[in-house]
């Protein structure tokens, strides 16, 4: 549909003054996708009281002040507005022409990461230690790279009105630029992280058009490659167990299974309204670990029960909704692969992660977008709403 | 750009981004559907798993309450030992895990610090004993023996010990005041087991690992009032244990004191009567086994006859129930237990049957007059009665002409009561009865209350038996199959009873009826139901449950709830022929079978009835039975293998009698000396403080009774009794009042 004033095909729509101009139908603010904005801010707003009440009590962490996770999940979240902004302001098609060194530079990191500068938390070796309390998990950046060197490899030639869809060579390369990264942080080992990739190279070859061989074909590939994994011994002993915990949680009720148990009951305990912020016995216990970060959907399961629990997904599914239709509407290929391998994302990483909790998924360490305590993870979802908006922003003005 | 669509992608990609969309709906859908199975269906179940998981429970123990007689004298109190006992949660506090404090205590309780630090370790897989295997918030107890001197060291230093506590704690004990024992009457505690612990978690009154549950007696019926509720404080702890808050606290309530209606002096007396008859009987040659009366058990009974409360009741063999505080000793549970201990917890008043003998003539009077003779009719006394060529010869063969039925219960003329059996049993049919037999006999057995439980207030009461068709068609059932594999013709004894049994045991026999008519053959009863069915004919017909507790008193004794008498029958027999049976019982006292044995005794002021039985044991020595009242009391006793009815039991009843009464041996009535001329009435006073008002008793009122009794005697005492001027006969002759030859089954193998 075509308005009265036609549409611009690009930038930031005629000059205007004053607030007339931010209020403009094409000016950036209402080209924004504000429901994604909005729940996303809700997301991380909700996660600070989460965090909050995860770690007020934990004086073997919060270094005597109860609010240190808070105010710093406050200041990452604002970091990652930031981040956002500047990523708007440079838009993802300025971005494009960086790929190649955003690529190489997470790549570095990550390599960084299994040098004697990386650390170990919780049997994965994929930290890097900054001082002063901080560290940063370059894994998270290389999701990002990964979607925009694959998106500018498939989208290149379609969208130069080449190709109607990408050929084997280029499929082949992009594939190639996603398996570098995740072998290293195979060799971490990060395999949460490895399973999101796995699942965002799948949603990238999707929305790329690439032939069903290719989709299905890696499907097979990494069916294969699991039963490899499993049969090979690949797997350290904690990752094993905690699978097996998955399947069986009353296996060892104080071992591997515990996390399963502990979350499981702190969430089924909640009811409908939980037992209110702050009033969660499991919580204020201490019985679910990893709370503040992993586990942090058990505070909300705890405490603001079903309806708080179900706010959170409504949100999660907001965010995904609105970037399913960015991905559907944007014009160019390349922002559509983007869309889609943020998609694929972060709809794979709240599924594995609230999944786990409610014990229909396996243990693995993986955050919750927004939610979850953690600099690096907050960042990287932050920019990647940068993308998305970027996109957003930047389509022709056709809806 | 001319070939790419306005939105930039084609149908494929489009179609696959939808499907992306719909994937990625339905993840989320997943997750709120699990969500909602997880907090609103399951929601409760993982809620109380939750609590569970976070609150801790510390049990702290309920005082037991006492068991009082019924003046007030403890026969089951605690007594207050010294405790010490350590917190783990605040040792753990403690830099070194309080492992200083602990060497520190050690030292003052004069242990090692190794003995110390075991005792308050936990038990687990790896840990063997001494551990503690209770729960780790609980305080755990280092010694239970504790000086006053160490906990006063203790106590004054509390900041040089902290967690650990010196605090006086009840345990159980059996003064056995007076020397009186009552120890199967009273029972005893024995530690909770798992499972019952289990049973009792989710209660409102937990159990502690360290708790210690009534097992038999009074301790058992009346174990939940007597426990009192423990007191509970929940803890919120976090996942390390510690303690985040104090979630309740229900303060522990102590145990209801139980007063009974024993009298610890009678008791005691009933206890030392007892054991000195048995003691006698032992020396008392059997003629017919040729060597001395066994008396392996016996049992007496003194029941109030107007309420049916029990003032006393022995058993003997006893055993200290001593030996069960703190954990009975392998050895002592060998002792109390093992096969050659004669079972000494068993309660033979309640727990011990045999045949009746004689006693249970007043059974076969009622039956006569309910079944339509006249008890003032003429009956003939024979020597002996022979149905069908077997002969029932009366005791010693004595013949006393025609009589009436209370001077048949008088000399306890068994001839008598076959014959009217006998005629009974034709009338209802023989063999095969056509139509419902009357069965009169046993009609009003059961009327009597026996059968079946008297309903004391006891655990572990037996029925006894009454041998009727419906028994005997079930005995035979159950054991034909045996009897018809083993039965000879033509064989042994055991095998010709057997061979008799498979072809009729179901059936009713004339020799039957006719040994039941006088207590004998498969017939058994209970001294208590006994006890029960003299004091009905004491009291006008009424059969009391018989009750030992009489209140339970709260422990402040403000709150008083009275056990109050019960009844669960009336005696089948109308106040007239009550009168005449009352008569011809106070008969047998002064001119019967008993009367050598109540010479002296104040009859016109205390009328005494008495009725003697000797029963007869397939293999055994005979029963000794002595079963009395007066308008007070009635009791029965009994004493297995013991010889005969007054001879083994006479002089022990009468001598309670005179300790109740204040009667001396020649008749005289000091009432000074009387323990307990009317029964308590009132209960003793429990004052508001929990302390009771208990009359002072003497070390032992057996031995000062025997004192009181001989001291205002003025006759030459024989020992055994005097012997009366107007007894019918020498007591070497009639005082085997109900004697017969050894019946064996085989003595009426030919039936009519």
């Amino acid at each position: 549909m075509t308005g009265a004033n036609g549409f611009s095909v690009s930038g930031y729509g005629p000059e205007r003054a004053g607030w007339t101009r931010v209020f403009a139908r094409d000016s950036l603010a209402r080209r924004l996708d504000w429901p994604i904005l909005l729940a996303a801010v809700a997301l991380s707003l909700i996660g600070s009281l989460l965090v909050y009440s995860a770690t007020r009590n934990r004086t073997d962490i919060n270094q005597g002040d109860p609010y240190f996770f808070l105010v710093r999940h406050l200041l990452n979240t604002g970091i990652g507005l930031a981040l956002m902004v500047g990523t708007v302001w440079l838009g993802h098609r300025t971005l494009r022409n960086a790929v190649p060194v955003l690529y190489g530079l997470s790549v570095l990191l990550i390599l960084l990461v299994l040098t004697p500068l990386g650390s170990t938390v919780n049997g994965a070796h994929s930290w890097i230690q900054l001082g002063g309390g901080f560290s940063l998990q370059p894994s998270e950046f290389v999701k990002i790279t990964i979607i925009l060197g694959m998106a500018m490899l498939l989208a290149a030639r379609v969208d130069a009105g080449d190709k109607l869809y990408p050929d084997q060579r280029t499929v082949l390369q992009s594939l190639g630029l996603a398996a570098v990264p995740m072998l290293i942080v195979m060799l971490m080992p990060d395999l949460g992280s490895v399973m999101v990739m796995v699942i965002i190279v799948l949603g990238v070859l999707l929305a790329s058009g690439a032939s069903n061989r290719w989709v299905f074909g890696l499907l097979g590939a990494g069916a294969a490659g699991a039963i490899a994994v499993w049969q090979l011994h690949i797997l350290d002993d904690y990752q094993i167990a905690r699978f097996a915990a998955f399947a069986n949680p009353s296996l060892d009720p104080a071992g591997v299974g515990y996390n399963t148990n502990q979350a499981r009951i702190a969430i089924g305990s909640g009811g409908l309204t939980g037992s209110g912020l702050f009033e969660g016995s499991q919580t204020t216990g201490q019985f679910v670990p990893e709370q503040q970060t992993d586990f942090v959907f058990t505070v909300a399961g705890e405490e603001l029960g079903f309806v708080g629990g179900g706010v959170i997904i409504v949100l999660l599914g907001i965010v995904l909704w609105r970037a399913c239709r960015i991905a559907r509407e944007t014009t160019e290929l390349y922002g559509t692969i983007v869309a889609a391998g943020i998609v694929a994302w972060f709809a794979f990483q709240s599924f594995e992660n609230i999944g786990m909790t409610l014990g229909i998924m396996p243990v693995t360490g993986l955050p919750l977008p927004f939610v979850s305590y953690g600099g690096t993870s907050m960042f990287a979802v932050w920019v990647a709403v940068g993308l998305l908006q970027s996109i957003q922003v930047q389509r022709p003005m056709s809806a | 750009m001319t070939n790419i669509p306005e939105t930039g992608r084609t149908p494929r990609v489009q179609i696959r981004l939808v499907v992306i969309q719909i994937l990625v709906l339905s993840l989320l859908g997943t997750l709120g559907g699990r969500l909602w199975y997880l907090q609103i269906r399951e929601g409760a179940e993982y809620a109380k798993e939750a609590s569970g998981n976070h609150v801790q429970q510390v049990v702290e123990p309920a005082v037991r309450g006492s068991i009082l007689d019924a003046r007030g004298v403890p026969l089951a109190d605690n007594e207050t030992r010294l405790v010490v006992s350590a917190s783990r949660t605040d040792l753990l506090k403690q830099k070194d895990d309080g492992k200083a404090v602990l060497a520190k205590l050690a030292a003052v309780l004069g242990m090692t610090a190794e003995e110390v630090a075991q005792k308050v370790r936990l038990c687990d897989a790896k840990t063997p004993q001494p551990c503690w295997n209770g729960s780790p918030y609980q305080p755990i107890p280092i010694t239970d023996e504790a000086t006053p001197k160490q906990a006063l060291q203790i106590r004054e230093r509390a900041e040089d010990f902290p967690g650990i506590t010196a605090e006086p704690e009840a345990m159980r004990r059996y003064p056995s005041p007076g020397a009186a024992n009552t120890a199967q009457v009273l029972g005893y505690l024995s530690p909770v087991t798992d499972a019952e612990i289990t049973k009792a978690q989710d209660t409102d009154s937990p159990f502690l690992r360290s708790d210690q549950v009534g097992r038999s007696g009074l301790e058992r019926q009346y174990d939940k009032e007597l426990r009192g509720k423990a007191g509970v404080t929940r803890y919120e702890v976090d996942n390390l244990g510690r303690v985040i808050g104090e979630a309740e606290a229900d303060p522990a309530q102590p145990g209801s004191n139980l007063v009974t209606s024993i009298d610890a002096r009678v008791q005691r007396v009933a206890e030392y009567e007892l054991n000195e008859a048995m003691k006698e009987a032992r020396k008392q040659h059997d003629r017919n086994t040729n060597e001395n009366y066994k008396a392996d058990a016996g049992a007496v009974v003194v029941m109030e006859s107007r309420t049916g409360r029990v003032v006393a009741m022995a058993s003997n063999p006893n055993y200290d129930p001593n030996a069960w505080v703190g954990g009975i000793s392998a050895k002592d549970y060998k002792k109390l237990t093992g096969k050659s201990s004669n079972y000494p917890l068993l309660n033979r008043a309640i727990q011990g049957q045999a045949a009746p003998g004689s006693i249970f003539k007043v059974v076969s009077t009622a039956a006569a007059v309910q079944a339509g003779y006249d008890f003032d009719g003429r009956y003939n006394c024979s020597s002996s009665y022979s149905v069908g060529g077997q002969v029932f010869k009366n005791f010693e063969s004595q013949n006393h002409g025609p009589i009436d039925l209370g001077r048949a219960l008088e000399v306890s003329c068994d001839t008598v009561f076959y014959s009217l059996a006998h005629r009974e049993w034709q009338k209802d049919g023989g063999i095969d009865p056509k139509g419902k037999p009357k069965d009169y006999f046993y009609k009003t057995a059961h009327q009597f209350g026996l059968g079946k439980e008297t309903g004391i207030d006891l655990p572990n009461e037996v029925t006894g038996r009454v041998p009727d068709r419906e028994w005997k068609q079930s005995y035979w059932d159950a054991n034909k199959a045996g009897w018809c594999k083993t039965g000879k013709k033509d064989g042994s004894y055991v095998e010709k009873i057997a061979y008799e049994n498979c072809l009729e045991g179901n059936k009713m026999r004339a020799g039957d009826e006719i040994n039941y008519s006088i207590g004998q053959g498969d017939t058994l009863v209970t001294p208590i139901q006994m006890a029960t069915i003299y004091a009905a004919i004491a009291n006008g017909g009424t059969l009391y449950d018989p009750t030992v507790g009489k209140a339970i008193v709260s422990p402040d004794g403000r709150t008083v709830q009275e056990i109050a008498p019960k009844a669960h029958g009336r005696l089948p027999v109308s106040k007239q022929t009550l009168a005449q049976m009352d008569d011809a019982l106070a008969g047998v006292a002064t001119r019967g079978t008993a009367a050598w044995r109540f010479g002296g005794w104040p009859q016109d002021k205390i009328e005494m009835h008495a009725k003697t039985g000797t029963a007869e044991v397939y293999g055994k020595q005979t029963t000794s039975w002595f079963a009395t009242y007066t308008d007070d009391y009635s009791i029965v006793m009994t004493i297995s293998q013991g010889g005969t009815g007054s001879g083994a039991s006479g002089p022990a009843v009468r001598n309670i009698y005179d300790a109740l009464y204040g009667v001396s041996d020649d008749g005289v009535i000091n009432k000074k000396n009387a323990l307990l001329p009317t029964p308590q009435k009132d209960l003793p006073k429990i004052k508001t403080d929990g302390t009771i008002a208990s009359p002072k008793i003497s070390k032992d009122p057996a031995k000062e009774q025997q004192t009181y009794q001989k001291a205002t005697e003025g006759g030459t005492p024989t020992p055994g009794g005097t012997q009366p001027a107007a007894t019918v006969a020498s007591p070497e002759s009639t005082n085997r009042d109900t004697r017969r030859r050894a019946r064996r089954r085989g003595t009426r193998r030919k039936r009519t």
